[in-house]
């Protein structure tokens, strides 16, 4: 797995639960004390034993937990922006879901973020399969979530039982003031 | 033939072309602005282009200066760069396509690799560029771009100071903060080098008397207490660019660089002897030891090694021990001046 989902997994554990909850999962999962660096690999089975140690001591099912991680990387601003590239409303930054991968690629090479489809199921519903490892249907589902605050939209968004995908509902566009989002950083307008 | 023949001449109305380039610029035969897209009216600060001569508003700076009308006209189908004459910092890319004569041309604008910075000061959106404008890809990418430039600093930071903390481990005694031996044999190599260079040091080798009963009787600890002693009272005898250096046990190795006077080196040896004779306090108990020392000088040899003069300073030591301990041999006994 790439350090740089590894590390963001690090800094949602110690920054939601603090330093020292982080260093007793890091410990278990047999992490180096350093924690995680964003530039190297790792082997993938850390990642799961990372997430299920963390579950299993903060009593929290998996799923619950990875929708929180989700919720977090959605609000950690630089991301928050990077998702916001993608569309000028919610609508728009779902269908550029589809280029997730590819935008990721793109930035690091060694990325492999899963593949994701958004498959439009009516005018307001939507319907986003995630192939590739299990749980990145939750982490999505927490991100989509966060998201349609950024964006002011109100969605009813659910994580599919068995399947790896998530169901959108868009009741409203444009329910709430969303957050701003200027193209270029520092921006004036 | 899908459905009925286009009317020859169809012209795309300006709303359509502002939407489809939302910087383009319609002229007309005589080079006058007739309509501009909503995005490069924002970026010229929103005054009335329509009716402006093209040329009065915008510099050709690229492929050349431009004056007449006719001339522009002739960069049909090139690439060319502009520059908004109020704001002259804002450089554009554009492409002009003559239409048929009598219909003047069109100019299509883009902001080119100066994005970030045009859509910063402009303030603008997704809503201003089109659907096929890779500019917010380009944004993305520049944002991505310094994210992991960031990433890969701070892990160069992380990677040099922990490089900077194994060599400076490697290099020391943990016990004693002094000098290893591989330290110690790099700057022998170094001082002998220097002789080349006519400068002249001596080789200390000294060896603590009593250390052993001190260690069996009164424990590892006390030895270690003794040990951190000995390397002060060293420090504080040399000076800051001399080498001293911890190099096995109980035994120490020291460069006095600029040394060569017997006399000179006999008082600091003398009282390096001295202050180590002083008891050193272990939880109440006083430890008493005293050191014999051997000294090698570069100024006694034609040529000095490394291996030969840490040979005769061990022979000066040996000597000294067998004198009776708590003194100082200078010069590798019965080799006078060696050669």
């Amino acid at each position: 797995m790439h350090g740089l989902i590894n590390r963001s997994i690090q800094c949602f554990l110690r920054e939601t639960y603090g330093a020292a909850f982080w260093s007793q999962v890091a410990q278990a999962a047999d992490v180096s004390p350093e924690g995680f660096e964003t530039m190297l690999s790792y082997d993938e089975a850390i990642t799961d034993r990372v997430i299920d140690l963390a579950a299993r001591d903060l009593a929290k099912p998996r799923e619950a937990l990875l929708e929180d991680l989700g919720i977090y990387l959605a609000t950690l601003e630089p991301l928050r922006r990077l998702l916001r590239f993608g569309g000028v409303d919610y609508v728009d930054f779902l269908h550029s879901l589809d280029d997730l991968a590819e935008r990721a690629h793109l930035a690091v090479p060694e990325l492999d973020l899963p593949d994701v489809h958004l498959k439009p199921l009516g005018p307001d519903r939507f319907r986003l399969v995630c192939a590739g490892r299990r749980g990145y249907r939750a982490v999505f589902a927490g991100i989509l979530r966060a998201m349609a605050d950024d964006y002011g939209a109100l969605a009813l968004i659910d994580a599919e039982e068995g399947a790896e995908a998530v169901a959108i509902e868009l009741l409203q566009t444009r329910f709430a003031e969303g957050r701003r989002f200027d193209l270029a950083l520092g921006g004036t307008a | 033939m899908d459905g009925p023949p286009m009317p020859a001449g169809a012209a795309i109305p300006d709303e359509g072309l502002a939407r489809l380039m939302p910087m383009f610029a319609r002229l007309s035969e005589c080079g006058h602005i007739r309509a501009a897209g909503p995005t490069l009216r924002r970026i010229c600060g929103n005054i009335d282009l329509a009716g402006r001569r093209f040329l009065d508003v915008f510099d050709v700076a690229r492929p050349h200066a431009v004056r007449s009308c006719a001339d522009l006209f002739d960069l049909s189908d090139r690439k060319i760069v502009v520059r908004f004459r109020a704001l002259p910092a804002q450089q554009l890319r554009g492409h002009l396509v003559r239409l048929a004569p009598g219909d003047g041309a069109i100019v299509n604008l883009s902001f080119g690799i100066s994005a970030a910075e045009a859509v910063r000061d402009h303030g603008l959106s997704h809503a201003d560029f089109a659907p096929t404008d890779l500019t917010v890809e380009l944004l993305y990418l520049t944002e991505v771009k310094s994210a992991v430039m960031g990433e890969l600093k701070s892990l160069n930071q992380r990677l040099q100071s922990a490089r900077r903390k194994a060599e400076a481990q490697a290099l020391t005694d943990p016990l004693t903060g002094l000098a290893n031996r591989r330290a110690f044999d790099l700057a022998l190599d170094r001082a002998v080098a220097g002789t080349g260079r006519g400068m002249s040091f001596a080789l200390l080798h000294l060896d603590l008397d009593r250390f052993k009963q001190i260690n069996d009787s009164l424990g590892h600890g006390a030895g270690d207490r003794v040990l951190a002693e000995v390397a002060r009272i060293l420090r504080a005898q040399m000076r800051q660019n001399d080498t001293i250096a911890r190099v096995g046990g109980d035994e120490f190795m020291a460069i006095l660089m600029g040394a060569s006077e017997p006399e000179s080196l006999l008082r600091i040896c003398d009282r390096v002897i001295a202050a180590l004779e002083q008891p050193i306090d272990y939880e109440g108990t006083a430890c008493r030891i005293s050191g014999s020392i051997g000294v090698a000088r570069s100024v006694s040899y034609a040529r000095p090694e490394p291996r030969r003069m840490i040979e005769d300073a061990d022979a000066a030591l040996y000597h000294s021990k067998h004198m009776g301990r708590g003194r100082t041999t200078i010069d590798r006994p019965g080799h006078d001046a060696a050669a």
